[in-house]
């Protein structure tokens, strides 16, 4: 059991408030995603519930203790870094064996558990080697191991795939998920900019903007019902179409949202019409770029292979009530 | 005057000017006379390129190692030579300067002293190099004291000779005292000493010159290695547990052990040349004599070549190891760079 409770946090650098107001409430065993644009507080968020940062007023609760003064050792937690941190003079197993030793554990017994973090990490034949003779995706499974040795009630990941190319984020992404599984007492708590892993990851994404909390909510809660402009941009890719001005005039709102994959292009009489600039033929779907007079071209996904040329004048609608709209506060507004 | 440094200017545009010309035309002489015929073909232009390219790093490196021979390998070997011969280098007197010199009580006092040296300077440099780069780099004052500590880097050893001579300075009794040192002990309540002739005490009194100079040394290089040490790797042994002391010595220490021990050798090595500051301040009395000013004592006071130059043999074969390894270290970590 590991329940998190965060109340009215905040976090100042002399005057400048980087969190405002935190209140957050994370069940044991939730894989909480925190996500954001850069500079938005997300880590700042993470280190002040790690402790690496000190929490300028507010309580932060572990299981019902209020820790705000509590070493970072002692919180029950566990950290992997973006950039893995690990201690590039010691091996393998000196890494993961490390924290264990400070708190004094015998022997036998770290070889034990170190041994088992291995094996569940696939590290077994790796544990000798230092660390600037593994590859990245090693190298991250070394900091997971490192963490996973400390038996955690809470893990904290910083932004841990972003170092990695493509193809092996997907796959730690899987892994990541699969520890989850594996270990269902224990909290996880991850922060990254990309939705895409957001969206995949987490039980509840948490979205900060401006060191605010906007939203906090299931994936597909926030697709379905964003409760901020902001939200409805960021969750889902390519990102959500904005119409304003006389664009929205018919819906009797300042903006209409609508998601590339929520238009038909029809014959004509649709709600907006434009003209094609820019086509992506990306094999399974295709995203069409159209120009409506606005700064931004309307992206429009299409299954299939688009059959529209560059340059031809096409009219679109949303598919039946697929809209948002957002009234002056960039609120919702029910319809 | 004005001759002079004319006459000087004409030498340096003389010497450039020969410089340019050998490196020039050498390598203007081996393009010309070697140059790919354009008619042959195949494997006569290769083997003329390999000609060329294996020549002309030779001719680059030919002066270097010309003057390098001369004024460094051939001295070398000279000095071998005359250690097994007389003071007059006349006759061949076989291991006996050796043999003697294992006999003569100044002798033994100065590799004792040598040694001392080599424990306790680069020991006390570098440990204080480190302590005052780290505690430096949390201070708001530190990027000041940082300077004035590298401050005497910039003094030559004589010149720091003559600053300590004066805070060592002792008058006799009854008579003003004006050494720093002594107006310490006074102002305590205690009498003055003559501190530079107290047997035992004196040697490290000189040492404080030296610590003084290489400590700015010694916390430069390492206060630049310590911001290398990536942050994340400390926060991440706080959150394994670690407490100040021990992040310091398990995480920050093995992370610039290399420098550590480049900046150890280092000092070592100049502290096995250790020279001005003895014949500044005590020319060797009261058992401060070190190998260096034994062998100028012998070499150019009593003017007896043999046993100076045995001397400066057993000087360099006392840096030579340290210098091997040195070099060997330097190079493996380029290679693995």
């Amino acid at each position: 059991m590991a329940d998190l409770k965060i109340n009215n946090l905040y976090k100042k650098y002399g005057t400048v408030e980087v969190l405002k107001n935190i209140n957050l409430d994370i069940k044991s065993g939730e894989f909480i995603v925190f996500v954001g644009p850069s500079g938005c507080g997300k880590s700042t968020l993470l280190r002040c519930i790690c402790g690496l940062e000190e929490i300028s007023s507010g309580t932060l609760e572990i299981d019902g203790r209020i820790v705000n003064d509590v070493a970072p050792s002692k919180r029950g937690i566990a950290m992997v870094f973006q950039t893995y941190a690990l201690y590039p003079h010691m091996s393998v197993y000196d890494n993961m064996a490390y924290s264990l030793k400070l708190a004094k554990i015998p022997h036998a017994q770290i070889k034990q558990m170190v041994e088992e973090a291995a094996e569940k990490l696939h590290l077994s034949a790796y544990l000798d080697r230092l660390p600037k003779e593994l590859s990245g995706g090693q190298r991250q499974r070394v900091a997971i191991g490192r963490s996973i040795v400390r038996n955690p009630k809470v893990f904290l990941f910083d932004e841990p795939l972003s170092n990695l190319d493509a193809a092996l984020r997907v796959q730690m992404r899987r892994e990541i998920g699969s520890l989850n599984e594996s270990l269902p007492n224990t909290t996880m708590i991850y922060v990254t900019h990309d939705q895409v892993e957001a969206m995949t990851m987490a039980d509840r994404i948490v979205v900060l903007r401006d060191g605010i909390i906007e939203q906090v909510g299931a994936p597909m809660e926030l697709y379905d019902n964003p409760q901020s402009i902001f939200v409805a941009g960021f969750i889902g890719s390519p990102k959500m179409n904005f119409f304003v001005g006389k664009l929205a005039s018919k819906f009797n709102a300042k903006t209409v949202g609508v998601r590339p994959e929520h238009i038909k292009i029809v014959k004509s009489g649709g709600v907006w019409n434009g003209k094609i600039i820019y086509t992506e033929i990306l094999g399974s779907d295709s995203y069409i770029y159209v120009d409506v007079g606005e700064e931004n071209p309307v992206i429009i996904r299409e299954e299939g292979k688009a059959r529209q040329k560059i340059g031809e004048e096409i009219s679109f609608s949303p598919n039946n009530n697929q809209y948002h709209l957002f009234d002056e506060n960039d609120k919702p507004i029910k319809h | 005057m004005f001759e002079q440094i004319a006459y000087a200017s004409i030498i340096v545009i003389l010497g450039v000017g020969a410089c340019l010309a050998y490196f020039w035309g050498s390598n203007w002489l081996l393009d010309k006379y070697l140059l790919p015929d354009k008619q042959t073909i195949g494997s006569g232009t290769v083997n003329r390129d390999k000609t060329r390219s294996a020549i002309r790093p030779w001719l680059f490196l030919f002066p270097a190692l010309f003057f390098l021979s001369l004024f460094l390998v051939y001295p070398v070997f000279a000095t071998l030579y005359f250690s097994f011969f007389d003071s007059a280098s006349r006759n061949f007197v076989g291991l006996s300067n050796y043999l003697w010199a294992f006999r003569d009580p100044a002798f033994l006092q100065s590799i004792y002293n040598n040694l001392l040296w080599l424990i306790v300077v680069p020991l006390i440099a570098t440990a204080l190099g480190l302590i005052i780069a780290t505690i430096s780099d949390r201070l708001w004052w530190g990027n000041i004291a940082k300077s004035l500590i590298f401050m005497p880097m910039a003094i030559s050893f004589v010149g720091a000779s003559v600053i300590w001579k004066f805070i060592y300075d002792y008058r006799g009794v009854g008579v003003e005292q004006i050494g720093l040192l002594n107006a310490i002990v006074q102002g305590l309540g205690g009498t003055p000493q003559a501190w530079i002739s107290i047997e035992g005490l004196n040697s490290f009194l000189l040492m404080v010159v030296m610590i003084w100079i290489e400590v700015g040394f010694a916390m430069v290089i390492l206060s630049a290695a310590l911001r290398g040490v990536p942050e994340e790797t400390l926060e991440a042994a706080r959150i394994d547990g670690a407490n100040d002391f021990q992040i310091f010595f398990t995480i920050m220490i093995p992370q610039i052990m290399p420098t550590i021990i480049v900046v150890w050798t280092t000092i070592t090595i100049k502290v096995l040349k250790v020279f001005d500051i003895i014949l500044a301040m005590t020319n060797g009395q009261w058992d401060t004599q070190v190998l260096a000013n034994l062998m100028f004592d012998w070499m150019f006071r009593a003017g007896d070549n043999g046993r100076g130059s045995m001397i400066a043999v057993v000087l360099m074969l006392a840096v030579l190891p340290i210098m091997i390894w040195n070099i060997r270290r330097v190079n493996s970590e380029q290679g693995t760079r």
